[in-house]
């Protein structure tokens, strides 16, 4: 499953066995083959760039009440339907400790009542709360503009959770044993939507919740680059109103929502 | 005017060690509850992805605010000259050091990866005022410690008003950065002031110098030495004035949030819709930890009596506790406006859930690890006062050295337990 | 102190006693060293390979500099699926049970365990990371497979 074309083996390198001992010269000879292909063209090879600022859109006006199907594809998609609840936890308890990365909000409007459905996620702000107040820099900004965490320096100390608007963020609370290989998750750190960052890494067209809302028939999530004047999403953006949430806050959100 | 002289607590040793002994218990419940989270994580707590600091960061910051407002004893003799507060300096920068290790103790062992401190020693992002405390915390231990010394070394005399001035200023800053933690966010309508960091100043104020006269008042109870009832009674006096100053800037606090008509809704739940929140705040915040003990302390019938002063300090820290858990919790549990205008009917992630308590119940463990962050920063000053010369031997009236004219600067300091009149 | 060490047979045995430790502790790393095989386990991708993505001694001692280096790139610059990926050396390293389930690289006996408890170092990467290869680099639905195929292949 897991192809690596660059990983070819040097069958050259098994004179090294037996030699083992010989830790000095071992240091130095590696350097000289290292990085043999290095011309790899293929999108997981390049770096994330600051020309493209990846979004979504949502058109509430076609989201439906009752209807889940981006909340359960992005479950599948980043192993959130793998987490289970500690056995003796409460039901309820369960239910504010998870991690959920989008969920559905039915809204009514107080003067008028009129309902609006719609998926909420990590907004992915070009100037992200949850990154200025990170002490170790583990909440961060990648240059196509996912806002992510690097849980490799994430102490857990729930500061970004604090000071997300959008509550978009999750801590994991209970220890974590059937991650996926794609989605490393564990205990004692904050993780939020990422906008499916291994299929933008691999080039992939879409995320995981767009897919889904096309394919139930609804396409109310447009997923694309807000920097190409040519993408679906800019030209649905440039055709009709939009607006952020918590405006007044003056982030950029990369997420815009028609209909509230 | 006699020299000070400082003498080591030297309570019968049955009752010392009765005292560490109970100490220690209470550290020991605090490391099995830190440990009991690091391994099972933090379901175990009441703690979730809407309230996600409670008890212990409500023990934490205490402390931490607390620590600050210790050394203001200090500073009083050293920075504003007043002499009868000299004696105090030494118990007063134990009591800083020892209350901020305690409450870092609690800090790092809540985190979810305790294990990585050292990366957050190693990693900063300097836009974040929480990187800025690391800074600040280990500094003001570091700095304090200086102080200590050049209260207490001949050689370090010299150095004593310029370190007790950088401390002065240091903890001002400490304690302002730990109220912007809370300030700078701009998500929560009830944080997101910068009012919150000189009312922290104000609070340290108050619960540092509350748990100083008790810990002053045990101390010399217990080995009989004593403590002068002048003293005692500007102490008192002191006290009512910053816990009146906290009722103050309370008021202010939430007549600026009831301005904004944005705030209407959460002014009204926060002080009568918000259940166990409001209730806290009403008896807990305000009558008992503020109303109640500046009767003690003024009321002519109380306020000569010891005992009225002991109680009176005591309700002052369980009314800043009260305070911190409304500010800390109240304000996450009161939910996010990220619609304004609209109801929500129904969500996948309690947003707008406002039914009081709901989201938020505090557990055993939680409150294990706060109390051991006390238990440590108490045990600390018992070993102290017990090892090296904190207390000074007598607090008689009228062996207090005399206020100095001015404010020492320029001047070549004295040496305190050398202070002649 | 010379002198005093040359007329004193204690020493001399002392000394020897010291040189004869340190031979036998040189003896044994070469000998561990030489016995790389034993930790690449039967019924691994790696026990069928010559090699590994360098050289065997350079990677039992600088594996993690690698993998520390690319965990950098990977998360904040999305290069994925490089020589030195985490995700690489599970795949190759891992290895199977009789009915070809994955057994978790970290248990006992495994590859990461078997060295790390030698050493007496502790193993981070899988509190987070998955010990098994599980799900690929990219979804079923991603990549137009069955929807839940992918889970399939649990290992423990």
């Amino acid at each position: 499953m897991m192809k690596h074309p660059d990983e070819t083996i040097d069958q050259g390198r098994r004179d090294w066995f037996g030699l083992a001992a010989a830790a000095t010269a071992a240091v130095a000879a590696p350097g000289v083959i290292l990085h043999l292909a290095s011309a790899n063209t293929a999108p997981e090879a390049q770096p994330a760039s600051s020309a493209v600022r990846w979004g979504l859109l949502i058109d509430t006006n076609k989201c439906t009440s009752g209807c889940r199907d981006c909340v359960d594809a992005c479950d599948r998609e980043n192993g959130l339907d793998l987490q289970t609840k500690p056995p003796t936890e409460a039901p309820t308890a369960w239910a504010d400790q998870k991690a959920v990365w989008v969920r559905k909000v039915k809204l009514a409007d107080g003067l008028t009542g009129r309902v609006t459905n719609l998926p909420l996620m990590c907004q992915h702000c070009e100037h992200p709360p949850c990154v200025d107040v990170c002490p170790t820099g583990a909440s961060f900004k990648r240059a196509d503009g996912i806002v992510m965490v690097d849980r490799h320096i994430c102490i857990g100390c729930r500061y970004c959770m604090m000071a997300c608007p959008y509550q978009a963020r999750s801590f994991i609370h209970q220890p974590m044993h059937d991650q996926l290989t794609r989605v490393p998750r564990g205990k004692g750190c904050v993780e939020s939507c990422n906008l499916c960052v291994s299929r933008r890494d691999h080039g992939l067209p879409s995320t995981a919740c767009a897919d889904a809302c096309t394919a139930a028939g609804k396409g109310a999530i447009v997923f694309g680059d807000l920097k190409d004047p040519a993408s679906p999403i800019s030209l649905a953006l440039k055709a009709m109103p939009s607006r952020q949430l918590r405006e007044d806050l003056a982030l950029n959100t990369g997420v815009r929502y028609k209909g509230v | 005017m006699k020299r000070i002289v400082y003498r080591e607590w030297h309570i019968p040793p049955a009752r010392y060690w009765g005292i560490l002994g109970i100490l220690v218990s209470v550290m020991a419940l605090g490391g099995l509850a830190a440990l009991y989270l690091e391994h099972e994580g933090h379901w175990v707590t009441g703690m979730n992805n809407f309230v996600v600091w409670g008890v212990p960061h409500v023990f934490a910051v205490f402390l931490i605010v607390a620590a600050s407002g210790a050394i203001n004893v200090a500073s009083i003799a050293t920075v504003f000259g007043k002499g009868a507060y000299l004696p105090l300096g030494r118990l007063s920068g134990l009591l800083a050091v020892t209350l901020l290790i305690g409450g870092l103790l609690i800090l790092v062992l809540d985190l979810g990866r305790p294990d990585r401190l050292l990366v957050a020693l190693t990693h900063y992002n300097l836009r974040s005022i929480f990187a800025w405390n690391i800074y600040f915390y280990t500094g003001f231990v570091a700095l304090v410690i200086a102080y200590l010394w050049s209260m207490a070394d001949r050689m370090g005399a010299r150095f004593k008003h310029t370190l007790g001035v950088l401390a002065f200023g240091w903890r001002l800053a400490l304690t302002t950065a730990t109220g912007s933690i809370f300030g700078f966010l701009v998500a929560r309508q009830a944080f997101d002031t910068a009012f919150l960091a000189p009312m922290f100043v104000i609070m340290s104020l108050a619960y540092g110098l509350a748990i100083f006269i008790l810990v002053l008042m045990f101390t010399f109870h217990q080995e009989e030495r004593v403590l002068g009832d002048q003293l005692l009674r500007r102490l008192k006096n002191l006290l009512g004035v910053f816990v009146a100053a906290v009722l103050y800037f309370t008021l202010v606090y939430y007549l600026t949030k009831a301005y904004g008509a944005k705030n209407y809704d959460l002014v009204g739940w926060l002080l009568f819709g918000g259940g166990g929140y409001s209730i806290l705040l009403w008896i807990g915040w305000i009558l008992i930890g503020t109303l109640v003990p500046l009767a003690m302390f003024w009321h002519p019938r109380t306020r000569r009596d010891r005992r009225f002063i002991a109680v009176a300090c005591a309700l002052v820290i369980l009314g800043g506790l009260a305070a911190l858990y409304v500010i800390l919790i109240g304000s996450q549990v009161y939910p996010l406006q990220i619609f304004p205008g609209q109801t929500i009917l129904d969500s996948g992630f309690a947003d707008g859930i406002k039914v009081a308590d709901s989201t938020y119940h505090p557990s055993l463990p939680e409150l294990l690890l706060g109390l051991g962050g006390v238990a440590v920063a108490l045990f600390l000053t018992a070993v102290g006062v017990r090892v090296l010369q904190f207390l000074p031997d007598s607090l008689a009236d009228a062996e207090l050295p005399a206020d100095t004219e001015e404010p020492s600067a320029g001047k070549v300091s004295y040496v305190d337990d050398l202070a002649t009149g | 102190m010379a002198r005093a060490l040359m007329s004193n047979p204690g020493r001399w045995a002392g000394v020897g006693l010291i040189l004869l430790g340190l031979c036998w502790t040189l003896a044994a790393q070469v000998a561990w060293a030489g016995d790389a095989q034993h930790f690449v386990r039967p019924g691994s991708k790696a026990a069928t390979l010559g090699g590994c993505v360098e050289a065997t001694p350079f990677m039992r001692r600088n594996h993690m500099e690698l993998i520390k280096h690319q965990r950098d790139i990977t998360v904040h610059q999305g290069i994925r699926g490089a020589r030195y990926s985490l995700a690489g050396c599970i795949d190759c390293h891992v290895s199977h049970t009789a009915d070809g389930q994955a057994v978790a690289i970290n248990s006992k006996q495994q590859f990461c365990y078997a060295c790390h408890a030698f050493a007496a170092v502790k193993v981070d990467c899988f509190d987070c990371h998955a010990a098994v290869p599980r799900g690929g680099p990219l979804s079923a639905a991603a990549s137009g497979q069955g929807a839940t195929s992918e889970r399939d292949p649990r290992g423990e």
